[in-house]
């Protein structure tokens, strides 16, 4: 059965049924983003000898979803003949 | 080249949703809490900082005073790591919003000199008039300090408003302006690309001295009402 596998042990045609079996409930998208947070935070920041690293990581990502969402506005100013 | 250089100041939404409010609640990931005694690299840091920035601030204060330290504490946090956030490439500011440093200024500046006339208000209503007036001048001196003291809400609000999006819009336009120069004269390009450096040195220490100077006249004028 594809249930309680982990993602990249799931076949590729178990794939529809082990996406609708996770819980979409508000308190299980929430639990998502926790599980998501200590995943980085213990890897990263947690650590006996953590470097800047795990700080500009969550930095850069900040930089990269910030041109994503003005992309629209930024691709005016691109230097092209005909915009 | 004018409708882009304020595309940057106004509020991000995605699909009609305010994305604002997740940008405005972006660094509180930014500071963890621990309960350790011994933590992380991470978290020794922003506890020590936060130690040396509370006794430096907050050593003026009466016991009632000290009461504060939370909000204020909150308030230089919150404040410095928005602009310092705002000076990364593409990224949004918050604190360039009137709107936004009015909600932080008037309540904070109104908390305090309410509490000064609710606990002194003999102490509170003199402070309409200074020591040592001759007695002519004393209707008009009432009157000026008044006008100053309801204008520093605003002054507080506008100050941090001003600041952070003029230094903003410098940087875009120096920026613009070096890279319109490359293809003309490389040496003004460069002496140009300079000045941004300069400027970029500048903005970061008026990202973190914004954030003092309003938490600080903050303290002032709680002081000067507990």
């Amino acid at each position: 059965a594809a249930s309680e596998k982990k993602l990249l042990e799931v076949k590729l045609g178990e794939l529809p049924s082990w996406i609708l079996m996770r819980d979409f409930t508000p308190s299980g998208i929430a639990g998502a983003f926790q599980r998501g947070y200590y995943r980085y935070y213990n890897k990263y920041v947690n650590v006996k000898k953590g470097s800047i690293a795990g700080l500009s990581m969550v930095l850069a990502a900040y930089v990269f979803l910030n041109y994503c969402r003005s992309y629209k506005e930024l691709k005016h100013e691109r230097l092209r003949k005909y915009h | 080249m004018n409708e882009n250089l304020f595309t940057s100041f106004i509020t991000p939404m995605i699909l009609g949703l305010p994305l604002v409010t997740l940008i405005v609640l972006f660094p509180s990931l930014l500071f963890p809490t621990s309960n350790r005694l011994v933590s992380n690299r991470f978290v020794t840091l922003q506890q020590w900082m936060l130690q040396l920035v509370s006794k430096q601030m907050m050593s003026i204060h009466n016991s009632k005073g000290q009461t504060w330290t939370l909000m204020l504490m909150s308030l230089i946090l919150f404040i410095g790591s928005t602009n310092l956030l705002g000076l990364l490439p593409h990224s949004f500011t918050p604190t360039t919003q009137l709107s936004m440093n009015l909600g932080m200024a008037i309540p904070l500046w109104a908390g305090a000199v309410i509490t000064g006339f609710r606990n002194k208000t003999k102490a509170s209503l003199a402070h309409f008039l200074p020591q040592g007036t001759p007695t002519p001048l004393i209707p008009m001196l009432v009157i000026i300090e008044t006008i100053s003291l309801f204008i520093q809400p605003m002054a507080l609000a506008v100050r941090l408003t001003a600041n952070i999006t003029a230094g903003h819009l410098l940087i875009h336009l120096i920026g613009g302006a070096t890279l319109a120069l490359m293809s003309i004269s490389t040496t003004t390009a460069l002496i140009t690309f300079t000045i941004l450096i300069l400027l970029t040195i500048l903005e970061f220490a008026v990202a973190m001295i914004q954030a003092y100077v309003f938490t600080l006249l903050v303290s002032l004028y709680l002081h000067d009402n507990t």
